[in-house]
């Protein structure tokens, strides 16, 4: 089994994520960057495939150098190869150009599994493991939480609001995680010392035989971000006990937030 | 150029999700903004009686894709019946519900029709020919404006965000040609529970923490049942195995934004509050004084909750009679 994770590094999920003085981007300067917490579930679930039907786990990522420390921690649980396309056109795609790129990288790649995360955590785009399937002509099943690979045939378990249904493919196919998969592995310490030196390879679109003007025009524009409204502290609510207090709170919410 | 908006919707065993009523309002709005006219798509199998009902909320033209073998969403099945009535039909706007099927819908038809798609927004605004939407990004911890350049402009909503209108249009009712292939995906099952509010789409969340000590959450379960309201939790009520991981909210959960939400026993995690600060009012019941809750909480409580929540369901109880 050929298996390609789709992997992002994204902002670390307790970051304090603030605008930067341009208006369109968020500071960077002190972040801390992980695997995006769903390609955390891919690799995952990506090493229990190989190790139960055999073969290799490529992780194959798009963007800035740095992304480099994000692929090594995934060879490090036990991943045997890394791609990583840092050609600069990457950082000003939108979700359809990231996918054009991640195919144009995997159409030179034989494989028959593509695992990805349902979202990358600072995009929140979920958009673009489903176009990748697309633009190789594979089917796509997302949000999974139980996949078993049995007689050529992959069957998933996806959610979905107020429960689950189970989706039946065949290969080659591309599926996303949802929490519940799997409990991602810590990369142990002969994983670390084994990882540097596995194969990494850096790409450019070039290399990847991807022109700019078949790339595209990203079509989403960021004209401005900001953070939500703030939230201030509001009322603090006393008595002299809980009955008093319930009954206090109560009434705030009928007579003066008007939600009850 | 052909100006028309496209609603599609999403029905389960013949009845729409809340998101599909918020989404073909929000989708009249865009069509009155544009001078145009509103086409609603409905697929699935014995729906045309189910259709009927989106008549009340502005859609001048139903189309029906109805066939046995649509009866349950596959993406494939499902992309071709979309991608071919936007051939015929060719809307400048797409718009739809970004539940977690009206996701992956809409993200592999974008990348059939190479159309840029703006996912979970929150606000849509028609300026001119031009459609600015805003969506959070980062968990919620961002919001960003952002524009859509191509034809059509897909835009998923955030369930919860939008308003729902009754409003008449013309509602012609139309059976379209579905034509697509039955492809490589196969349904084998489906599991749902059918009664409950859905986290994302409800009113009032009562959410519990580690603070709820143990998996019986009868006490939240009570007061959500007595509101009308559904019960949620954080990541480690969900870690420690005593909610499903359906019921996680926060950044690498569901995002839910209700009138009420009633954090009892969180402790208010950046990631937390992440999923759940765009809730209308917030009551935080915690028991230490200085947990970072309160500090996003419009009324809190600083008390025990197994004393706290009985007494609220009683007054509520009470007031109620
Ligand atoms: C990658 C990553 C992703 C994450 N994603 C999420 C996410 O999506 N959602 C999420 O929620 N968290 C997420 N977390 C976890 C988050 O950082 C916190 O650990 C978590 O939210 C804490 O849950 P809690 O508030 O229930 O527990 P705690 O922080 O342990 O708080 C429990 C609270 O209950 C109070 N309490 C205890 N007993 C009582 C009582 N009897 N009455 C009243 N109050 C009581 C305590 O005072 C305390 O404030 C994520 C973490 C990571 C690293
Ligand atoms: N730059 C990238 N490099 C590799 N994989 C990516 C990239 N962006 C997104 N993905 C994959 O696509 C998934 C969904 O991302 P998104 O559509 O941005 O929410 C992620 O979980 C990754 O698996």
């Amino acid at each position: 089994m050929e298996i390609i994770v789709l992997l992002k590094q994204v902002p670390a999920t307790e970051s304090l994520i603030t605008v930067a003085g341009d208006g369109t981007s968020i500071k960077t300067d002190d972040l801390k960057w992980v695997i995006n917490p769903y390609d955390e579930f891919a690799v995952e679930e990506a090493l229990k495939i190989k190790k139960a039907h055999g073969g290799t786990v490529t992780i194959l990522s798009a963007g800035s150098d740095k992304a480099v420390d994000a692929i090594r921690t995934a060879l490090a649980m036990g991943a045997d190869k890394g791609i990583l396309i840092n050609d600069p056109l990457v950082m000003d795609c939108d979700a359809l150009g990231v996918a054009r790129i991640l195919s144009a990288a995997i159409q030179s790649n034989p494989f028959d599994l593509i695992i990805a995360g349902m979202r990358a955590v600072d995009d929140d785009n979920y958009q673009v493991a489903p176009a990748v399937a697309e633009f190789l002509k594979i089917p796509h099943i997302s949000m999974v939480i139980k996949e078993d690979i049995s007689d050529g045939k992959i069957i998933c378990q996806r959610t979905v609001e107020g429960g689950t249904i189970t989706v039946e493919a065949g290969f080659p196919v591309l599926f996303t995680t949802q929490r519940g998969l799997n409990e991602p592995r810590y990369a142990s310490l002969p994983g670390i010392m084994k990882a540097k030196k596995k194969p990494l390879e850096k790409k450019s679109l070039a290399d990847i035989g991807l022109s700019p003007a078949e790339l595209g025009k990203p079509k989403i524009t960021i004209l401005s971000m900001s953070p939500p409204p703030e939230r201030k502290a509001g009322k603090m609510i006393e008595g002299e006990d809980a009955v008093e207090m319930a009954k206090k709170l109560v009434k705030a919410l009928k007579d003066e937030a008007k939600v009850l | 150029m052909a100006q028309k908006v496209l609603a599609i919707t999403e029905q389960i065993n013949g009845v729409f999700r809340k998101v599909t009523y918020e989404a073909v309002s929000e989708g009249k709005r865009i069509a009155d903004s544009l001078g145009t006219k509103l086409t609603v798509l409905v697929i699935g199998s014995e729906i045309e009686k189910t259709a009927e009902e989106l008549c009340e909320y502005g859609a001048d033209k139903i189309l029906v894709a109805d066939a046995p073998s649509l009866k349950e969403f596959l993406v494939d099945r499902y992309t071709q019946v979309a991608a071919g009535v936007i051939e015929n039909e060719q809307p400048s706007v797409v718009i739809a519900g970004a539940s977690s099927i009206g996701k992956d819908l809409m993200a592999r038809l974008a990348a059939r029709i190479s159309a840029p798609l703006a996912m979970d927004c929150l606000d849509i605004k028609v300026d001119g020919d031009l459609i600015k939407a805003i969506r959070p990004m980062y968990g919620g911890k961002i919001l960003a404006e952002v524009s859509l350049e191509g034809t059509p402009k897909m835009l998923g909503i955030r369930p919860n965000a939008m308003r729902i209108d009754k409003l008449s249009g013309e509602g012609v009712i139309e059976k379209c040609q579905a034509n697509f292939e039955e492809g490589d995906l196969k349904s084998v099952d489906k599991s749902l529970e059918t009664g409950m509010v859905e986290l994302t789409e409800a009113d009032i969340i009562v959410a519990g923490g580690r603070g709820m000590g143990g998996p019986d959450y009868s006490l939240l379960e009570e007061l959500a049942d007595l509101t009308g309201g559904a019960v949620g939790a954080s990541r480690s009520a969900v870690d420690e195995g005593w909610r499903p991981q359906s019921d996680q909210i926060g950044q690498t959960g569901k995002t839910v934004s209700p009138n009420l939400y009633i954090a009892c026993g969180i402790s208010g995690a950046i990631q937390h509050l992440a999923g759940m600060s765009s809730s209308k009012v917030i009551v935080a019941i915690n028991k230490d004084a200085e947990a970072p809750i309160f500090s996003k909480a419009d009324y809190g409580i600083v008390g025990d909750l197994f004393d706290i929540v009985p007494a609220v369901i009683k007054e509520i109880r009470s007031v109620k009679e």
